[in-house]
């Protein structure tokens, strides 16, 4: 067993709002974002690229999320580039498969027709067909083969095309992906990425519109990551390639949209940690994936009616980042969870019970957690709209968090 | 009128009844032909090979005999029939003694196996390949160590024709912590790292994809990483069952495989019965090998009871894979003389049947062949029998002397990289917290 630290660049993240015009679904303007502590290889801690302070040893130093200082320096803004966020995840695909001619991609579509939703665009004619392998529709199988394919030395990205095609694959995530390392003895170890839009869409229907990080989350040796801006799609995604553990990385229908300005040099996401969205004083809210942009446009109705919450996207979903969440609690006193999957067994049940563990006595009132209905999700707009939970939702369980 | 519980013979042609006699000539069996590559070693005339059914042609249409269900036994039984041509031995002594050594250490292995579970060394599930020999010796006494093998739960044999020592396989299932794999796997998960043993599953069907990745790595190396190798392409072995041949997994990688033209051979170890779940009584169509040419890859099937036979229709599909030629689908007709797993009380198979397939020992026969071909005398093989005998016996001392694994073990190898466990509430990798090196700590 070695304990391997990721090679990591840090970079603070200027902190820009998201274009309002790019998203489909109005507009919703973003706080400042924070720099992502990124622990060096070598053991330096590095808080916005500024003062490192050398640690000895070769015990992994703690990974803290900081809330950023003050405007960033002039040193770490480079203008940087605007992308969608579809892009971004190409971008930081194409960066990983660049630097390691083992990275390859399989999944239905994701080569000639450049992935259903342009993710991997223009990569098979750059790196061949048999690196961005088009799969016959075989979930069980491919997937398999990518875990067949990471035993045995490469670094595949196996892509759901709906992440709900995945529940076909449960077989080989659940025993072959998450296991095989255990019951090998440590002898294999599994560097895969599953991957995969998931989540509500507009009116797709009941079984593409699955949240599975329920489902997966029992499963022992996986990681789940979810992203939601551009910025962490790409930081996630080369987390999540150079990893050596097995990562399922879920992304959103929606976001994929999402306009944002990100840095110019090389940047990874540290895939255990959390993002604070938002610091405030009254209240935590922890959310993540497409939740995170209903929260913050409750948010601005909140600030307007005197509340100051704290944003947290919790992106890291297993395991959970027990450090920035409990810091935030240890503030505020309150938690609300605002989450998309299912209330029974979901994320957001999970969320509790850890912090019920491990923070029970910093709590001033009952953790409130606001997911979507325990219904197969309907087609009609309006009913589907009442599933899944809604910015007046959520401005209400604050306000009743806060009496 | 049938003769086994397994054979179930319809619309029976007269000259194919159980048992008779050669009168059913070859006639009946069309004529070995590959459409694909004409000069295919499978489509041979060479009387040597004659164990092999070769897949028929698809342009011919349809054969010339009712369409029957019969055991394999009785295909088998027609080849008996015809003479040998040539009495120049198939293989060299020293390879025969290899097969015979192998075949030995499989069967005393396994034989040990089951006193150990009776004397309450090993526990839970438990299957046993006895009989079955001929195609684990046949066909993984062929590879080399950078070749693949993917096995299923009766996977010790596999592992131990692969090359994983005795006593790590013995520690495993003692569960110890000198075990190939720490003691974590059991009986059913044999994993090697150093002999490319890709494991052992437990669901069937679940290490077919498995084999086709590791295949498919193979070819990428050559392809894209532009890695040589003066010997062709690395081989990836899939072992599985005739039941796992009905399973969505096995059709849906036969299509991957012969798609990209991955560097496999799927080998079925036909042995009738899928715990108490006849072959028959599970498929609509038992004849697995036609199952190869339906998705554009050769289809053989080969007498899974005689050693050489299965080395020789192995060397085939193996050097086609090296080559690039793509997969191919092997159906060994074997025969398993324990129960499904040692908590099997094997009731369902009928006493003829199992004696039968008694007579047909591989062992025996390919003792028997050394012996009549003069290839190594009675007493050399009494003395390969004894060294096993020793090796097995040493395995057992080991793994019984081997230590338990300590608590510390629990959690080291949950995640390849430990930071997976993620960020503890005081700001630290959980995993840097003792109790995880002590593997105390609560997961």
């Amino acid at each position: 067993m070695a304990a391997s630290l990721q090679m990591a660049a840090l970079l603070s993240a200027p902190s820009t709002p998201i274009n309002p015009d790019k998203l489909r679904f109005g507009s919703i303007p973003v706080g400042r974002k924070v720099s992502n502590l990124i622990v060096r290889s070598d053991g330096r801690m590095m808080t916005g690229g500024f003062s490192p302070s050398a640690r000895g040893g070769i015990l992994i130093p703690s990974a803290v999320a900081a809330k950023s200082d003050a405007p960033a320096s002039s040193t770490s803004s480079k203008p940087g580039h605007e992308l969608l966020l579809f892009e971004a995840l190409r971008e930081g695909l194409e960066e990983e498969m660049d630097r390691d001619p083992r990275v390859c991609v399989m999944g239905e579509d994701v080569g000639h027709y450049g992935g259903s939703y342009k993710v991997t665009k223009g990569l098979a004619t750059k790196y061949g067909d048999l690196r961005v392998l088009d799969t016959p529709i075989a979930e069980n199988s491919f997937t398999g083969m990518g875990i067949g394919a990471a035993m045995t030395g490469l670094r595949p990205i196996v892509e759901g095309m709906n992440m709900g095609f995945l529940l076909l694959a449960f077989n080989q995530i659940s025993n072959n992906c998450g296991m095989l390392h255990y019951t090998s003895g440590g002898q294999f170890k599994i560097p895969i990425v599953i991957r995969g839009p998931g989540g509500v869409g507009r009116q797709l229907g009941a079984e593409h519109s699955q949240r599975l990080e329920s489902y997966f989350q029992s499963i022992p040796g996986l990681q789940m990551v979810a992203c939601s801006t551009p910025y962490n799609a790409k930081g996630l995604m080369k987390a999540a390639i150079r990893s050596e553990n097995p990562v399922v990385l879920f992304e959103h229908v929606l976001l994929y949209n999402l306009k944002e300005r990100i840095p110019d040099e090389e940047y990874i996401c540290c895939l255990e940690e959390a993002e604070m969205v938002r610091p405030g004083e009254h209240v935590t809210i922890l959310t993540y994936s497409r939740m995170r942009y209903h929260v913050m446009q409750a948010a601005k109705t909140l600030v307007n009616k005197g509340y100051d919450p704290e944003v947290i996207d919790i992106r890291s979903l297993k395991p959970f980042d027990l450090y920035t969440i409990g810091n935030s609690i240890k503030k505020t006193h309150r938690v609300l969870i605002v989450e998309e999957c299912m209330r029974t067994g979901g994320i957001g049940a999970s969320l509790r019970a850890a912090i019920i563990d491990n923070f029970w006595d910093y709590l001033d009132a009952p953790i409130m957690c606001l997911s979507s209905q325990d219904v197969p999700t309907p087609y009609a707009g309006t009913l589907e709209e009442w599933t899944v939970v809604q910015p007046p939702q959520i401005v209400a369980a604050v306000e009743q968090l806060c009496q | 009128m049938s003769a086994f519980s397994a054979v179930k013979i319809l619309h029976a042609h007269p000259s194919l009844a159980v048992r008779s006699s050669a009168a059913e000539s070859s006639s009946n069996k069309p004529k070995p032909s590959f459409p694909s590559s004409p000069s295919s070693p499978f489509n041979s005339t060479n009387p040597s090979s004659s164990s092999s059914s070769l897949s028929s042609s698809p342009l011919r249409g349809n054969r010339r005999r009712p369409i029957l269900a019969v055991s394999s036994d009785v295909v088998s039984k027609k080849q008996q029939q015809r003479p040998p041509l040539v009495a120049t031995p198939a293989v060299t002594r020293e390879e025969s003694l290899e097969l015979y050594e192998d075949m030995i250490l499989g069967r005393t292995f396994e034989d040990m196996c089951a006193q150990m579970y009776y004397r309450g060394k090993m526990f839970g599930f438990v299957h046993l390949y006895n009989g079955q020999e001929a195609v684990s010796t046949g066909f993984i006494k062929l590879l080399s160590r950078a070749d693949s093998v993917v096995s299923t739960y009766r996977d010790h044999v596999h592992a131990l024709s692969k090359g994983v020592p005795a006593r790590a396989v013995m520690a495993e299932l003692f569960g110890k912590a000198t075990g190939c794999c720490r003691g974590q796997g059991g009986s059913m998960h044999m994993f090697s790292a150093e002999h490319n043993l890709l494991g052992g599953f437990a669901f069937i069907g679940e290490g077919i994809p498995v084999a086709t990745g590791a295949a498919f790595t193979s070819k990428y190396r050559y392809e894209v990483l532009k890695e040589s190798n003066p010997n062709g392409l690395d081989v990836t072995l899939a072992f599985f069952g005739d039941g796992t041949c009905n399973n969505g997994q096995f059709f849906e990688c036969l299509n991957m495989a012969q798609l990209w033209k991955l560097p496999i051979v799927f080998v079925v170890e036909n042995n009738l019965w899928a715990i108490g779940m006849s072959h028959l009584r599970s498929t609509s169509d038992p004849e697995i090998w036609k199952k190869g040419p339906a998705f554009g890859m050769p289809g053989v099937h080969v007498d899974g009871m005689d050693v050489l036979k299965v080395r020789e229709v192995a060397k085939e599909a193996i050097e086609r894979a090296r080559r690039g030629e793509g997969p191919t689908l092997v159906e060994c007709e074997t025969y398993r003389f324990r129960g499904h797993s040692l908590a099997d009380p094997d009731e369902l198979r009928k006493p003829d049947e199992k004696a039968h397939y008694a007579t047909r020992d591989p062992i025996t026969a390919l003792k028997k062949y050394i012996l009549e071909h003069n290839l190594a005398s009675e007493s050399e093989l009494k003395t390969i029998e004894k060294k096993i005998d020793d090796e097995i016996e040493e395995a057992v001392e080991f793994a019984d002397s081997s230590p338990h694994p300590p608590r510390s073990q629990l959690l080291e190898n949950v995640f390849a990289d430990p930071k997976g466990f993620g960020i503890g509430p005081d700001g630290k990798y959980r995993c840097e917290d003792p109790k995880f090196t002590q593997g105390t700590a609560q997961v």
